[in-house]
């Protein structure tokens, strides 16, 4: 009970932090709004309209998908913040588990990047995406879920970097590939065979994948390149083994300096 | 209470050992300082104690739990009040104590003050009233000053009752009265509730107060015992005296086979002997006669100096 509790105010500490900082309230929905608004747009007249594929719709579930998997993984440099202004100290010197700890971030960070998954959605009625109802509750279920696995992807990256400058030099070289690897814009069906396991092995991939299969997936329509449940239990065991690594050798590198 | 027992630590690429062997132990309920020039290892011994730093070997326990086998059962044990405080400026003074008593799992989460356990809004309402942070304490932490974020600090760590209290130079960059006031409440503190605090300082007047000190340098302990001990041990005791005729007092004080130094006025060694009793001996009439009464801070200097030579 008091291992839930401490994760629970973990995680409100930083989902108040983004409630009061309105620079970075902005500076969230304007990208992905962009992506959407412009490339969706532009794909959707140049091909889309000359073919019988919704590319807006294309584009708007891979961008929702990276979106709040990448605003979840980026979140949890906060983690470095913290050491960096000696607030750490006073969470890890705590007696709650380690894995707590990383969980309560994790989970805080996911709470940040499901604002913006809101804001995409509403943007998508402004566009006139067609989106149902139910269409609607999946893709907020399984931005709930692409934003666990964003946040673990996130520790297993910072785990052993020292600050939040490292962080923000590391974090573009293992991004970028994946927006293309993993299918936000393009189709990734017929790639060659080493993009292929490139494609494979990129974390990104299966949070687009659901994204893509939540909104399809009651549709006539075949864009997903899995079924939901082949997504959730590799995004599953990804979870647990980026969760367990990850605050293993963060821990390991917080206390032996 | 506290037992230290050969602690090495030393950091990764580092040549020399931060802290290189040190031993100490602390009885409950006493108010013990570890003394020592910058860099010598007094943050990483804390750091070590309260379980957020591995040593290199040796080892120590608190309250009889070991600090890496039951790290923690002692993380429950101890409270510390860090070097530069920890705080979250974006959080209200009360956000931040609700923070840690939710994390030290004190009381169930609740996402506002009004919905927390009205024992824990209690407590705040009597801590803050007892520190006089009570108007202030749903303001952001951004607009408290240095001393009231200390009392803050204080509050928090005294929340879940800990048998250690450890602070790390907590009165660096504090005016004098938030030092005093500072003072003032860990005295109460240990007054009612018998909580054993293990301070590391700068300032020497905070040590004279000690039961124990542990004076440190380059890592390794250099004196320990009570102030007075210390005083006695490591400064020595003389009495300048000086005279008109300076070279028949010179004459006097080799005949009489004193140890003299310096000079002049010249610096006689009472080594064991009674002012009085030596000052009668002497026949050249004196001009100046200065006792000297070691205070800490010449202990201090005169380990520090002996260390660096």
């Amino acid at each position: 009970m008091s291992e839930a509790s401490a994760i629970l105010v973990l995680a409100h500490r930083d989902f108040v932090k983004l409630l009061r900082d309105r620079a970075r309230i902005v500076a969230d929905f304007s990208f992905p709004l962009i992506f959407i608004g412009i490339l969706g747009t532009t794909l959707q007249a140049g091909f889309g309209d000359k073919s019988d594929v919704n590319l807006l719709g294309f584009v708007f579930t891979g961008v929702l998908g990276q979106t709040v998997w990448q605003s979840s993984a980026m979140g949890l440099i906060s983690l470095l913040a913290d050491r960096e202004q000696d607030f750490s100290q006073e969470i890890f010197v705590s007696p709650i588990s380690r894995y707590s700890i990383i969980f309560g971030k994790i989970l805080g960070e996911s709470l940040v990047a499901l604002p913006q998954a809101l804001g995409i959605l509403a943007f998508a009625l402004i566009l006139q995406i067609p989106l149902s109802g139910e269409q609607l509750i999946r893709l907020l279920l399984a931005a709930g879920v692409v934003a666990l696995f964003g946040g673990a992807f996130g520790v297993i990256v910072l785990a052993n970097l020292g600050s939040q400058r490292a962080a923000n030099q590391i974090f573009p070289f293992v991004m970028l590939p994946q927006f293309f690897l993993a299918g936000i814009f393009n189709p990734i069906q017929n790639l060659p065979l080493p993009l292929d396991i490139l494609s494979k092995i990129s974390p990104m991939r299966y949070a687009v994948d659901l994204m893509r299969d939540a909104y399809y997936g009651v549709t006539p329509q075949r864009v997903e390149l899995f079924d939901a449940s082949t997504n959730l239990a590799i995004m599953g065991a990804m979870f647990v083994a980026f969760m367990v690594a990850g605050t293993f050798l963060f821990v390991r590198a917080e206390r032996n300096r | 209470m506290i037992r230290v027992e050969d602690l090495v630590k030393r950091y990764k690429k580092a040549e020399k050992n931060a802290v290189d062997g040190i031993s100490f132990q602390v009885k409950a309920g006493e108010f013990f300082v570890l003394l020592g020039p910058n860099g010598a290892g007094k943050t990483t011994t804390i750091s070590i104690l309260t379980t957020t730093l591995s040593p290199t070997s040796g080892g120590a326990t608190i309250d009889g739990s070991d600090i890496v086998r039951e790290a923690s059962t002692v993380r429950r044990k101890v409270g510390i009040i860090f070097q530069r405080p920890s705080l979250d400026q974006n959080l209200t003074a009360e956000e931040n104590v609700r923070f840690h008593a939710v994390l030290y799992g004190l009381y169930p989460y609740a996402p506002t003050y009004a919905l927390m356990r009205r024992e824990y809004r209690g407590q705040v309402e009597e801590l803050a009233k007892l520190l006089d942070i009570a108007r202030d304490i749903h303001k952001p932490v951004r607009t408290f000053s240095g001393g009231m974020r200390r009392k803050l600090e204080i509050m928090r760590s005294l929340l879940h009752d800990p048998k250690v209290l450890f602070l790390d130079e907590p009165t660096a960059g504090l005016d004098v009265p938030s030092r005093r006031t500072l003072w003032e409440h860990l005295a109460e503190v240990r007054r009612t509730s018998g909580t054993t605090i293990f301070l590391t300082t700068h300032y020497l007047e905070e040590a004279e107060e000690a039961d124990h000190i542990c004076i440190i340098d380059k890592g390794r302990v250099v004196s320990f015992g009570t102030p007075g001990e210390i005083k006695h041990d490591l400064v020595e005791d003389y009495v300048l005296v000086d005279a008109a005729d300076r070279s028949g007092l010179r004459d006097e004080l080799a005949r009489l086979g004193y140890v003299t130094s310096g000079g002049p006025p010249f610096k006689l060694q009472l080594d064991g002997h009674s002012v009085h009793g030596m000052l009668r001996t002497i026949e050249t009439p004196l001009t100046v006669v200065k006792t000297h009464t070691p205070s800490l801070e010449d202990a201090y200097l005169e380990i520090v100096s002996r260390q660096s030579e």
